[in-house]
């Protein structure tokens, strides 16, 4: 099934505020092999956490199955570090849509901002969404 | 370190297996079957149980870490060109990271990279910029 090209310029809700804590930063660190200490910059891609979860909620709105889902690109643009005590959401937007032998190619953007309301990281992420075989 | 323009960044190796894929699911909260099972990973035409292309993003930060201790990143992205395939096995796959400074200037250092597993390049464009 295709993805409706109507998405285009869609906004999503924010996802639920996410404090950021010691400890799932350590464990976040340790996922790659990496001892991390209280004080210590948190991992660049930790965003992730948050963007992963505003795509989850995009997947189950627009009804794709994750497991059709190959990423295709990431970037994250950082305004600041995060840092432990931050209170952080996400607000993801379909930028584009193309369709490609089948496969949607779907661009989207979250911005990953704080409690004042200030943008801490942009991250954009390429999905590719895997048409089904067909028999 | 001092990080100056053509600068050749020392090539840093990690282990990657089920088990590093299935922590990594875990602590980021991607849960893409796509990534332990190889029943859904063949289900929907690829070769077998992939890494997580953020995990290999990661594992690149962890080196970018290591080479500007622990300088503040500022750009960082990548194309997911080629799955890092890892067998269901004790040795698993393993990740290289290279680097070259491109630039140094505004106070921002650019760093592009090379990332292969195996003898295959699977990240597209990798790139980075710090603050130093």
């Amino acid at each position: 099934m295709a993805v409706d090209g109507s998405l285009v310029g869609r906004a999503f809700p924010p996802t639920r505020p996410y404090r950021v804590t010691d400890e799932k930063v350590r464990e976040f660190a340790a996922a790659t092999g990496v001892s991390w200490e209280s004080g210590d910059p948190v991992p660049a891609t930790f965003p992730i956490v948050l963007a992963f979860d505003a795509m989850n909620a995009f997947l189950d709105d627009v009804q794709v199955e994750l497991s059709r889902i190959v990423h295709g690109e990431q970037k994250f643009s950082y305004a600041r570090p995060i840092a432990p005590g931050d209170v952080l959401v996400a607000t993801l937007s379909v930028a584009s849509l193309r369709q490609i032998g089948g496969n949607d190619i779907i661009g989207t953007v979250s911005e990953i901002t704080d409690d004042s309301g200030a943008v801490v990281c942009t991250t954009s992420a390429t999905l590719v969404h895997r048409a089904a075989e067909v028999a | 370190m001092t990080l100056e323009a053509g600068a050749e960044l020392a090539p840093k190796t990690y282990p990657v297996t089920r088990a590093s894929l299935v922590r990594y699911a875990g602590a980021s909260g991607d849960f893409n079957p796509i990534h332990w099972s190889d029943r859904i990973a063949t289900a929907v035409g690829l070769p077998g149980v992939i890494a997580h292309g953020m995990f290999t993003m990661a594992l690149v930060a962890r080196a970018v870490s290591e080479w500007t201790d622990g300088a503040e990143v500022v750009d960082f992205g990548a194309k997911f060109t080629n799955p890092v395939l890892v067998p269901d096995d004790d040795e698993g796959t393993s990740v290289t990271v290279s680097g070259t400074v491109k630039s140094v200037e505004d106070g921002l250092a650019t760093i592009a990279l090379t990332v292969v597993s195996g003898d295959q390049k699977v990240l597209g464009m990798p790139k980075v910029s710090v603050r130093v």
